[in-house]
């Protein structure tokens, strides 16, 4: 029921881009969002995608296990679509059928913005399809780490992201097994009005509310077992060092902005 | 035991998880099998066995990706034969059922079952305080919050709470897990009694050899999908080697059979409980004397 | 290792307006001393204090009355608490909420982390932890995917990592089927054999402690039987009233000196059971 989600998970091969350093890795699919807002037309488009195809293959993520990842956002797709391609006012009526029309320029621009935000989750599902959330974590604490000095909580932040993860699965086999549990008492998840299915979840909320809490209760203890007492003196098993590869990572999708930003000029 | 009528019938059974991705897995594989009326059933298996997912099958939270499940010769997949009639005939008790309570009070929540049967509220009442008695919770208990419990008082209002529904088979997963050697003979001693009493067709998975050779009166073995062995515990139990070559193993008194006989003791190797062993070996160093 | 002098830990209930109803004693003036390298079991049925005791040694809990010694520190001082925990590393019930990490090495290394030891000596350590407890070849492996027993054996990793001298199992087997139970518990006896490290195991499964040096049957907050575990099996009657088990062979003698048949008390194992018989059969 609930295992079927693959977008961003992380794919554990080993490749050049699984190697780089994750903080390269965050503000690299940073700056290529940004950079994708940067692409003038089509033409912009092609020059991204053929650099994503690049970073796929070198990442050997099979292209079909990305694509799959897309289909959690079909809807959302279908929506960006329909909403350019109907109200998008223009010149060049294809069709019209009483206040809706069809233009040319509607169709030119959900295009666009189709493509704008499929390369975008393509993009960034690649960040995380080829960092363990560990790494992720890591990159995010250390990235954050200079804004310590105005309070922002780096490594409690890190923490919570590495414990949120740890647990998503764990709670979705438990969320699933109460559901199974009420079901064998006859709940009811399917049928009947909006209200209805509302109060129907109760049986499966609250049951999965006191099991969080008494994890969370658990693991805390385990925590303190262990000694954890906050981000200070603490060190790291992997201790995030750039490597040659990592500055030549820098320079290759520094290049992409380039191009995008002379394409845009010309 | 009673009469030989089939209650659940499984014809051909095949269950795929994940069908048709690269995280594809069989876990049941052509199974045929059939429940008779009023049998108390163990079953036994490994952890991935498919133990698990053969229970959710019996009462139809699983669809099987081919065959037929028969309750009482019916296709309990039959777009005319109501899911909810079956869950309440056929009542699972998954393991941990502690997990699921989540009424204010423990009346409350044996009620949840009866309830969702549509059952009328003198009925609701009446059957929440004859299983409440069977599980041995005293009325003075009603009014509390479940969570206020101990852990093996909670897994008793969780088994009343299925046993509410006043099912023909109930199905029970570990229902000893985690709990102390007291609070394991009490639940016990309620199912044996549920058994005796009421007639109920009884199937407990355990991983309790000693358990399982003490209750039931036939023995199911799965491995990797498959039924490896049915028969009676002293037919089953006969297959040491075969066992832990699947990760199982015998009761105890049962190995000791064994080395006995290895040492020259003219000892029969069926021999699962402790009663049964002082009797054969009386007889054995008896003689001597 | 672990001395304890009149440990007593109450704890009140309260209404809900938040006044002291009534107030319970989870331990009784518990004295108990235990010697470095021991393997002790503490044997008792839910509610009788044993995991109230464990959470003392490690400092989680802190007596409200007598005191506890750890290597010499007691819980009580807070600048010793690091030390305690670092010294008397402690594994629970559930594997899943113990787990800190989503890589198992990165989780064994969460406690040296902890230390702020540096990163090759953590390296060392991960490694030399998880090959103790025979994980190495799932280091990189996400813990929801391993079996009950591989979960444990890395939580157990994960405590080895921090170097303690003693280990404090609460009921570490609990959730597992029976072959998880075999692995954890031939990891921590062999853990306990050729690292000398004190073990403390709590369990109510008694074929778990008939390896063990010494076995504490705990009841009501009190130390109720203290002995090896020959000599607390031979009281087979004290042990059943209190609600707890035998082994089976245990048991069966038992049943055997009551029929009339001269066994010994002392057999807790199939083999001892079969060269008792074979020397009665002789006769």
């Amino acid at each position: 029921m609930l295992r079927n989600i693959t977008i961003g998970q992380y794919y554990p091969v080993d490749s050049y881009i699984h190697n780089l350093d994750p903080r390269v890795k965050i503000m690299g699919t940073f700056v290529y969002i940004i950079s994708l807002f940067l692409v003038p037309n089509f033409i912009g488009y092609g020059i991204v995608l053929l650099f994503l195809w690049m970073l796929i293959r070198i990442s050997k993520v099979p292209f079909s296990y990305i694509v799959r990842g897309l289909k959690s956002i079909i809807m959302i797709l279908i929506f960006t679509l329909g909403l350019n391609v109907f109200l998008t006012p223009g010149e060049h009526v294809l069709f019209q059928w009483k206040f809706i029309q069809v233009t040319g320029e509607g169709i030119y621009i959900a295009l666009f913005m189709g493509v704008r935000l499929i390369l975008l989750i393509m993009g960034s599902s690649l960040l995380t399809l080829t960092t363990s959330p560990i790494q992720l974590t890591d990159g995010i604490e250390n990235l954050l780490s200079p804004f310590k000095k105005i309070g922002v909580p780096s490594h409690e932040i890190a923490m919570m992201m590495t414990i949120a993860l740890r647990f998503i699965p764990i709670l979705l086999e438990e969320t699933d097994k109460i559901m199974k549990a009420q079901m064998a008492r006859g709940a009811d998840f399917e049928s009947g009005g909006f209200i209805k299915r509302a109060k129907s979840l109760i049986p499966i909320l609250i049951p999965l509310f006191i099991s969080a809490f008494r994890r969370a209760d658990e693991l805390a203890l385990a925590m303190e077992a262990r000694c954890y007492r906050g981000g200070e003196n603490r060190t790291r098993l992997k201790q995030l060092a750039m490597k040659k590869e990592d500055y030549k990572a820098i320079v290759i999708i520094g290049s992409l902005v380039i191009a995008l930003v002379l394409l845009r000029m010309v | 035991m009673s009469a030989k009528t089939k209650i659940i019938e499984l014809n051909k059974v095949s269950h795929l998880y994940s069908a048709g991705t690269p995280f594809e897995k069989e876990a049941l594989k052509d199974i045929n099998l059939s429940i008779y009326q009023g049998e108390f059933v163990g079953i036994i298996g490994h952890t991935g066995s498919g133990k698990s997912t053969l229970m959710q099958h019996f009462n139809g939270l699983l669809k099987p990706t081919s065959g037929t499940v028969l309750f009482k010769g019916k296709d309990i997949h039959h777009e005319e034969v109501n899911k909810k009639t079956i869950r309440q005939k056929i009542g699972l008790v998954f393991q941990y059922p502690e997990h699921q309570l989540f009424e204010m009070t423990i009346f409350e929540d044996v009620a949840f079952g009866p309830k969702n049967m549509g059952l009328s509220e003198e009925e609701i009442k009446q059957r929440v305080e004859e299983s409440l008695k069977i599980v041995g919770i005293g009325p003075e208990l009603y009014e509390k919050s479940p969570f206020e419990l101990s852990g093996g008082q909670k897994r008793r209002v969780a088994i009343a709470g299925v046993v509410a529904m006043q099912p023909e088979v109930l199905i029970l997963d570990e229902p000893t897990a985690g709990l102390d050697p007291r609070g394991r003979d009490e639940i016990l001693a309620e199912i044996q009694n549920l058994h005796e009493t009421l007639g109920i067709t009884i199937i407990l998975v355990s991983h309790s050899m000693e358990d399982i050779a003490r209750f039931v009166d036939r023995l199911i073995v799965m491995h990797r999908g498959d039924v490896a062995f049915d028969g009676t515990p002293k037919e089953v139990f006969l297959h040491v080697k075969e066992l832990e070559q699947i990760g199982l193993a015998v009761p105890q008194i049962t190995y000791l059979m064994h080395q006995l006989k290895a040492r020259g003791f003219n000892v029969p190797l069926d021999v699962l409980t402790i009663e049964e062993a002082v009797q054969v070996i009386r007889s054995q160093v008896g003689i001597q004397k | 290792m672990v001395v304890a002098q009149g440990l007593t830990y109450e704890y009140h209930i309260r209404d809900e307006q938040g006044k002291v109803e009534q107030t319970e004693q989870a331990l009784k003036s518990i004295n108990l001393s235990i010697e470095k390298g021991q393997f002790v079991a503490i044997l008792g049925h839910n509610g009788s204090g044993k995991s109230t005791l464990a959470k003392h040694m490690n400092a989680l809990l802190f007596p409200t009355g007598g005191t506890l010694w750890i290597k010499g520190m007691d819980t009580q001082d807070e600048d010793k608490l690091w030390d305690i925990r670092q010294s008397a590393g402690m594994v629970f019930q559930n594997p899943d909420n113990q787990i800190i990490a989503t890589i198992v090495e990165e989780d064994v290394a969460f406690g040296p982390e902890n230390l702020g030891i540096s990163s090759p000596e953590i390296r060392k350590r991960v490694d030399d932890s998880l090959r103790a407890v025979q994980m190495t070849e799932y280091q990189g492996h996400a813990p929801h995917l391993l079996s009950g027993g591989q979960k444990q054996r890395v939580a157990i990793a994960g405590v080895l990592a921090m170097k303690p001298e003693c280990i404090i199992l609460d009921e570490p087997t609990a959730m597992l089927d029976p072959s998880g139970r075999k692995e954890v518990l031939d990891t921590v006896y062999q853990l306990n054999q050729k690292e000398k490290i004190t073990t403390i195991l709590i369990t109510h499964y008694m074929e778990e402690v008939i390896r063990a040096h010494r076995v504490i049957v705990m009841e009501q907050g009190e130390i109720v039987m203290d002995g090896t575990p020959k000599e607390i099996f031979k009281q087979v009657e004290v042990l059943k009233q209190l609600g707890l088990d035998v082994p089976q062979v245990t048991e069966l003698a038992y049943m055997l000196r009551k029929e009339g048949i001269p066994i010994s008390d002392e057999i807790l194992t199939i083999e001892e059971m079969v060269e008792s018989l074979c020397q009665l059969k002789q006769k």
